[in-house]
């Protein structure tokens, strides 16, 4: 019985974790522990204390800072404690400080001397205790200190301590790579390390030297590989196995190195072939371990040099994970896939029902998976699609970080792949609405610009009906209540800019809703400025294009009340706007060019339009303006424009000007006059686009188009030929452009998986079954004149113009003819077993979801709700357990073993007793589900 | 690497926490708010992995006990159900099939425990005999120090030797 009455505690401790145990509320259990710390600041500081009370009580502050209070007070104790000479208190003391302190505590400073006289302790134990502490408390200011000892140990007789200093320096490896740098042969060495442990601990520190640096370490390879084929062939100690796998954790390990090594190296992936080959055959994909070693096998495949028959047995392993009923294999399946399809697209295909099924399951995690395992193979033809479903579900959860995360790729798959400026406008649209203040504010700024550049073609037709569907679309938004602020600059600014270009809104119209924005949205500032300065140059067009402003009378009162702004930002807005409006044509239109956006401003730092000024005032008798650092000599006039430009350059300069140099001078339009004109230098503040511009283009620039291989996208030659040019480099932009060409028909959605599963992998893999013409038509007619300025996609335009013209792609057009010429391999039957599993899915998803919208389950258990009464036999075991008296009922009960195994005890008594309890359990009604049993051992 | 463990009663009460990488006291309440608000409520036949802030959080329930390890994001899940699984057995083995209870009012004996398999968040030592035999060498160099006879840690451990 050595679990109740704990070991040799006293009985205040023993009623501390009862009474916590028995606990109802979180309320009630922080006041127990509120009243635990106050006992415990004043005993501990009394004078005198036993060790072994010492220990208790510093065991007790462990205890309450595990459950989240601060037990700060107590740490120096702890600290003082590694100091003893016993064991027993030491080992204490270092597992309180380890756990108490994190590595840039300022106490730790007071424990490196104890671990430096502990390391060259002549017990092992004592080295061990001061090694766990190390690994754990020392930082990168004191590895010095320690470092020494640490390498000394590497040599110690006992393999506990071995491991633990290779882990130490792992560790050290960790938090400053440097330190360590010139021990790296010590990595090496340890891996010939008699001990398997502590060739298996190795493994961690050289796992991360080569992620870092491949090449220094390809000489290991041979060596690695033997490893693994040793390990493999049950070398190793049978102390090793785990669950009849010979050493599987050093396996993992192995293949993980393995991967990296061979990860774009034919030569020492050839050496590992046959090795990984044997493991796949080897592996036990009954037992979860096995998997895990399957899985890791898969890993290392997709990663080396491909190799067609390893291919084939991951493809096996995967399709094996995917039909398995568990949902870690179903998730580990997908996980697999998304790595595999990088080699073999065409694998997908297979699996693309049981793709769907993990798609439309109700495990959040599983579905998550899949989505990421989408967004690796979206391509033109199933953007839509896919997008649709990212951004379905997108709206339907709560977490912000996933919400975030899933926005962001959205975003990225739209850019890359969008069909359409329609389609794109209004999945940006969609985007923004859902999760406008979570996505980041480059997003904003790079939507602006494309809106602005149009898609980098020089085609200003389909930009500028670009501009009006977004125009459009945005003034429809307005309307909706509660728009994300990050959403709301883009409209201000967009409607700014392009509000009145194409002459289908008024004036009036545009500065209408924005000064409802502006109000609406009053606290927002950044709002409120974007909407004064689109105000502005909407009025700059106005003006511009001769037409009378009129000023709608609510404009007029914001204005009024802006003018008094506290804020001096929207203060000096509404005064600009006051003076734009107040100026006449030319200079407005100097101001405010039309759609200038793009253009690069150029500052002329010289001054040189005001030449002419001077000239008149120097004739009227003014005197020329001195340097300073001339003033006292002699005045050249022209000295005076060389130096000018001189200063220009450099900006300020405090040293003394040398003497002007002929040469200098005499140099005809030298680098340096053209440098200070032509560089666009930061942009006006009324700009909001261009804040972002320089950042917002590298992004732009490293997306890739990931799914477009010639491989993966069979189609026509022309359109082949396309894709492949798009991946081999060129800016993101054009490959959109390209993805265009290369779109394909509207695949619809529909509630029938195979039509989905059609939609995403079907369409890619039938080249044969694809028309060749009367399929690029849902294209916008806008791409078709686009398209005929590239000259290399000619040859498809003509097939393109004498199809019939369709009407824009509809989702949810159910084109039965398309669907079966996506789809031709499926048989009605599994069409019938695909209904019968949505209705069935459907529903678990209703369940799941009403079960997992309780949001707080610790308020819920601790709240005496309806809930808290349901868990409460739980609850009514452990305090009746925690009392050591009760070994009634009630104990009985709360005894189910975490482990079936009761022969393993080697206590029979103890055992025996247990079994006798947990039958008692078994027939209990009041007791658990008996059924967590499945969960323990085997 | 693994950024911490945590094992969560199914009531929510926080019976071992282990943090190997670094978080405040108030970031490590939050971590275990939210997390058993996840993962206490996940039905029993999902899967026993959860993505949570970029990383996954692997768990597995143990009659009443969910044991619970966070990893980053490209680890093996798989990997990770087995080295929970590794430390239950081990647990089982030294406290002689063991229970919650034996958890809960030796919390220190599992930490000791549980610094024999992990290290600064890796595995450190994958033979569970080897395990067993250093925590019990531990102890029994305690008992030569201080009388403990009885104890049950000295029993099993002289037996497994």
């Amino acid at each position: 019985m050595g679990s109740q009455g704990g070991f040799y505690q006293s009985k205040e401790f023993l009623d501390l974790v009862k009474s916590i145990g028995e606990a109802r509320s979180k309320a009630e259990e922080d006041r127990i522990v509120l009243s635990e710390i106050e006992t415990l600041k004043r005993r501990i500081s009394e004078p005198d204390i036993p060790k072994r009370k010492m220990k208790e009580y510093i065991l007790r502050l462990v205890y309450i800072e595990m459950l989240g209070h601060d037990a700060s007070f107590g740490y120096i104790h702890a600290v003082k404690m590694t100091h003893d000479d016993s064991l027993l208190v030491k080992r204490t003391g270092y597992l309180a400080v380890t756990l108490f302190l994190n590595e840039d505590h300022d106490l730790i400073i007071l424990i490196v001397n104890t671990i430096q006289k502990d390391l060259k302790s002549d017990n092992y134990l004592v080295v061990c205790a001061a090694l766990n502490a190390v690994c754990k408390l020392i930082n990168e200011e004191t590895i010095p200190a320690v470092l020494p000892q640490v390498v000394e140990l590497l040599g110690h007789p006992k393999e506990a301590v071995r491991k633990k200093a290779i882990m130490a320096l792992h560790r050290f490896y960790q938090k400053s790579p440097s330190s360590v740098s010139h021990l790296i042969s010590n990595f090496r060495k340890r891996l010939c390390d008699n001990d398997p442990g502590v060739m298996g601990a190795t493994l961690c520190p050289l796992f991360d030297l080569i992620a870092q640096d491949v090449n220094s370490y390809k000489d290991l390879v041979i060596s690695f590989v033997s490893i693994l084929k040793q390990v493999a062939e049950r070398r190793l100690s049978k102390a090793y196995d785990y669950h009849q796998m010979p050493a599987p954790f050093i396996q993992i390990k192995l293949l993980k190195i393995l991967a990296l090594l061979g990860s774009g190296d034919k030569q020492a992936s050839e050496t590992m072939y046959t090795v990984v080959g044997d493991i796949f055959k080897k592996c036990d994909s009954s037992s979860n371990i096995g998997n895990a070693v399957l899985y890791e096998c898969i890993c290392c495949v997709s990663s080396i040099y491909p190799n067609t028959k390893l291919l084939d047995s991951a493809a096996d392993a995967i399709s094996r994970f995917l039909k398995s009923d568990s949902h870690n294999l179903k998730y580990m399946g997908i996980d697999a896939l998304g790595r595999l399809i990088k080699i073999s697209p065409e694998i997908a295909e297979q699996h693309q029902l049981a793709v769907i099924d993990c798609l439309e399951d109700p495990d959040d995690t599983l579905k998550r998976k899949t989505f990421e395992l989408l967004y690796k193979m979206t391509k033109s033809t199933n953007v839509e699609v896919i997008v649709d479903r990212m951004i379905g579900y997108m709206i339907s959860i709560n977490d912000n970080h996933y919400k975030t995360e899933i926005a962001s790729r959205c975003v990225e798959l739209a850019e890359q792949f969008a069909p359409s400026n329609q389609w794109f406008i209004q999945t940006m649209n969609k985007v923004f609405e859902h999760a406008g203040d979570l996505v980041n504010i480059k997003i904003a700024h790079n939507l602006m610009r494309l809106i602005a550049e149009g898609f980098g073609e020089d085609d200003d037709n389909a930009d500028s009906k670009l501009r009006s569907s977004a125009v459009e679309s945005y003034l429809h938004i307005l309307g909706e209540p509660k728009l994300p602020s990050v959403f709301l600059q883009v409209i201000c600014w967009v409607l700014g800019e392009y509000g009145t270009a194409d002459g289908m809104f008024s004036a009036s119209d545009v500065t209408g809703k924005l000064c409802d924005v502006a109000e609406a949205y009053s606290s927002n500032e950044t709002v409120k400025a974007y909407a004064v300065t689109a105000l502005m140059k909407i009025y700059a067009f106005e003006i511009a294009a001769g037409r009378k402003v009129d000023m709608l009378p609510e404009c007029q009162s914001l204005m009024e009340e802006l003018l008094a702004s506290h804020s001096t930002d929207l203060q000096q807005r509404a005064y600009e706007l006051q003076a734009v409006i107040g100026l006449d044509v030319h200079a407005v239109e100097c101001i405010m060019p039309l759609d200038a956006s793009c253009e690069d401003i150029e500052v002329d730092k010289g001054l040189s339009f005001l030449d002419g000024y001077i000239q008149e005032a120097i004739e009227k008798g003014a005197q020329p303006y001195i340097p300073e650092s001339e003033r006292s000599g002699l005045i050249n006039m022209g000295n005076f424009r060389n130096q000018n430009h001189h200063e220009s350059l450099h900006g300020l300069r405090f040293e003394a000007y040398e003497l002007p140099k002929p040469a200098e001078s005499a140099e005809p339009e030298p680098m340096y006059p053209r440098e200070t004109y032509q560089t666009p230098v930061s942009p006006i503040p009324s700009n909001p686009s261009d804040a972002g511009s320089a950042e917002l283009k590298l992004r732009l620039d490293g997306v890739q188009q990931k799914w477009g291989r010639p491989t993966y996208t069979p189609e026509t030659s022309t359109s082949n030929s396309t894709s492949q040019k798009s991946v081999n480099g060129a800016s993101a932009v054009n490959s959109t452009r390209e993805a265009y060409a290369s779109r394909k028909p509207q695949v619809e959605i529909s509630h029938e998986k195979q039509k989905l599963a059609a939609s995403l992998f079907g369409g890619t893999s039938k080249p044969e079954k694809r028309p060749a013409t009367g399929h690029k038509v849902s294209k916008a007619s806008s791409h078709m004149v686009e398209k005929s300025h590239v000259p290399n996609s000619s040859m498809e335009v003509a097939p393109e113009k004498a199809a019939p013209a369709q009407p824009p792609p509809d989702l949810l057009d159910l084109g039965e003819p398309t669907a079966t010429s996506t789809a031709p391999s499926l048989d009605p039957f599994k069409q019938l077993e695909g209904l019968l599993d949505t209705t069935q899915d459907a529903l678990a998803a209703n369940s799941a979801t009403t079960a997992s919208r309780s949001p707080d389950v610790m308020a819920l258990l601790y709240a005496d709700t309806p809930i808290g009464i349901h868990n409460k036999d739980d609850a009514d075991l452990l305090s009746g357990l925690s009392n050591p008296s009760v070994t009634n009922m009630a104990g009985a009960t709360a005894r189910p073993r975490l482990s079936q195994s009761s022969s393993k005890g080697s206590n029979p008594k103890d055992s025996l007793e247990k079994d006798a309890l947990v039958r008692q359990m078994g027939v209990n009604p009041s007791s658990q589900n008996p059924n967590m049993f499945k969960d323990l051992l085997g | 690497m693994i950024h911490f463990v945590l094992l969560i009663s199914r009531q929510g009460k926080v019976r071992l926490t282990k943090w190997y990488s670094t978080y405040s006291q108030k970031e490590r309440t939050k971590v275990i708010r939210e997390l058993s608000g996840v993962i206490l409520t996940r039905g029993p036949k999902l899967c026993n992995f959860v993505e949570w802030r970029g990383l996954k959080v692997v768990y597995k329930r143990y009659a009443s006990l969910y044991f619970c390890m966070c990893i980053d994001p490209d680890g093996n899940e798989l990997e990770i159900l087995e080295i929970i699984h590794h430390y239950v057995e081990v647990l089982d083995r030294y406290f002689g099939s063991v229970c919650e209870l034996d958890l809960i009012y030796n919390f220190h004996k599992a930490y000791y425990i549980l610094d024999e398999i992990l290290i600064s968040g890796e595995l450190q030592e994958p033979g569970k005999r080897t395990i067993v035999r250093a925590v019990a060498a531990q102890d029994s160099l305690v008992e030569t120090v201080k009388e403990q006879t009885g104890s049950i840690s000295t029993i099993i451990a002289q037996a497994s030797k």
